[in-house]
């Protein structure tokens, strides 16, 4: 009993500094993903442009985010970067992240915008509508619902390895809650805490998901 | 009579594949022409060259009177002058039905959106949906989806409709509604070049009917004497082996 009364205090005590490091974990997060679907968008669609040059690009990109470990990215980013000109922690981290969650966004909307039957593109073309038209009044609205649970999937991935972003010092959930539990000798309770902070998120997340998926798919039938 | 098309030696290849040997044919300003033949005989891929959605390997494709070249052209201006309706209609089901036959005049066109609704509603009335206009297609039979199809591309006001098998992909008693609705289209004086099995329409609608076979024209006759009287052996035999509908 007294093991779990002792975490219910801890969690409380702690309940400040790791809100505001929670805040700084969806910060990041937040930031990461949005810049990583315009950079996936912006892949995938040179993969699918047809010219080999550029799809090539594309290919190399996604070879070296997935072939190397998302730590090595942050590192080599986070020390490149901060040695060539001055760029805060936070957005090295954020562009670290979203280049690595971006790969994958890529990957996720290249198959959604290859599985719509492609009647789509000629019945948009046969109206008079150009390649890029179609793209975005046809295809990629379609895709983009495709994509979702994926995309939903991604997400998740990309809060929880927002985490790594502790070994370049960011002052978020995981940084601050192992730091707390070896300033307290409590390291146990720290990281089941932080666990559960985790959860709530991703339990968000999942709901939040879930309910655009529920909206856009409604607005067909 | 004013020419609308004019096809010089169309020749299609896909790969070793060669899918039209050298297709001759002109249609007239209000002409309906279907094209009939077997399966694979080349007809829907003759219809697709007419609208760009296949590239010809060769010979000459004249529209309104003027020579296409598909690398200096801009195909989608000639697209607006030609409609298309497909088998499987390829309704955007993202979009009501209303969206989908306002969306090409207004960011296209740049039709102004209020008139396009306005034109757009008149056109549903014509094709008899106009209590349909706020539905996505995914609620609607295939006979409706095929005559949204239909007046999607009259929203664009095109001077020639092509019909790809329109019919072939809808439950039997779905067939009707939409020939009803490309008759009238005739009967308004639409030039329109159809591939089509439906041969009872093709006799009662078109004025020329157009017989492929491997690729080929093999007989060009008005429809009334196409099928009282074929004179190529492949006609009579293809005639003899379809069920008349």
């Amino acid at each position: 009993m007294t093991g779990i009364a002792h975490f219910f205090e801890t969690f409380a005590d702690s309940g400040g500094m790791l809100t505001r490091a929670m805040l700084l974990t969806l910060e990041l997060a937040v930031v990461s993903i949005l810049l990583g679907i315009v950079v996936g968008l912006l892949f995938a669609l040179l993969k699918l442009s047809g010219w080999k040059s550029v799809a090539w690009i594309s290919d190399v990109y996604i070879y070296l985010v997935r072939g190397t470990p998302l730590i090595v990215q942050i590192f080599i980013l986070y020390f490149g970067l901060s040695g060539l000109f001055l760029i805060p922690d936070f957005w090295a981290a954020s562009l670290a992240l979203a280049l690595h969650n971006g790969a994958y966004i890529a990957e996720i909307f290249r198959g959604s915008i290859q599985s719509i039957d492609k009647g789509q593109m000629e019945g948009a073309t046969s109206l008079g509508m150009n390649r890029s038209l179609a793209m975005r009044r046809i295809i990629l609205p379609q895709a983009f619902r495709r994509a979702l649970p994926p995309l939903g999937n991604q997400f998740i991935i990309g809060l929880k390895d927002s985490s790594l972003a502790a070994f370049i010092s960011m002052n978020e959930l995981f940084n601050v809650a192992t730091t707390l539990g070896s300033n307290n000798f409590d390291e146990m309770t720290y990281l089941l805490i932080v666990a559960v902070y985790y959860l709530i998120l991703v339990g968000v997340l999942t709901l939040l998901v879930r309910a655009v998926e529920r909206r856009m798919a409604v607005s067909e039938r | 009579m004013k020419e609308m098309i004019r096809l010089e030696g169309l020749v299609k290849s896909f790969g070793e594949l060669q899918v039209l040997r050298g297709i001759d044919l002109t249609v007239e300003e209000s002409e309906v022409v279907c094209l009939i033949g077997a399966s694979g005989s080349g007809k829907s891929t003759l219809l697709r060259c007419l609208n760009f959605l296949e590239e010809s390997s060769g010979g000459k494709i004249h529209i309104e009177g003027r020579q296409i070249d598909p690398k200096t052209d801009d195909l989608n201006k000639i697209r607006e002058k030609v409609g298309m309706v497909f088998q499987h209609f390829n309704l955007f089901p993202h979009m009501t039905v209303l969206e989908n036959v306002i969306e090409a005049p207004v960011r296209v066109k740049k039709v102004p959106k209020e008139q396009a609704v306005r034109e757009a509603k008149a056109l549903l009335d014509k094709v008899g949906l106009a209590e349909k206009a706020d539905v996505y297609p995914g609620k609607l039979s295939g006979g409706q989806k095929q005559r949204v199809a239909i007046a999607r591309a009259l929203a664009m006001k095109p001077d020639i409709m092509l019909f790809d098998e329109a019919t072939s992909a809808l439950d039997p008693e779905l067939v009707e509604e939409v020939l009803r609705t490309m008759r009238e289209l005739a009967e308004e004086g639409m030039t329109m070049v159809v591939v089509t099995h439906e041969m009872n329409f093709a006799r009662e609608v078109a004025d020329t009917i157009v017989f492929l076979h491997g690729g080929s024209i093999i007989e060009k006759a008005p429809a009334e004497q196409f099928f009282t009287n074929p004179q190529a052996p492949e006609t009579q035999n293809f005639l003899q082996t379809t069920v008349l509908r």
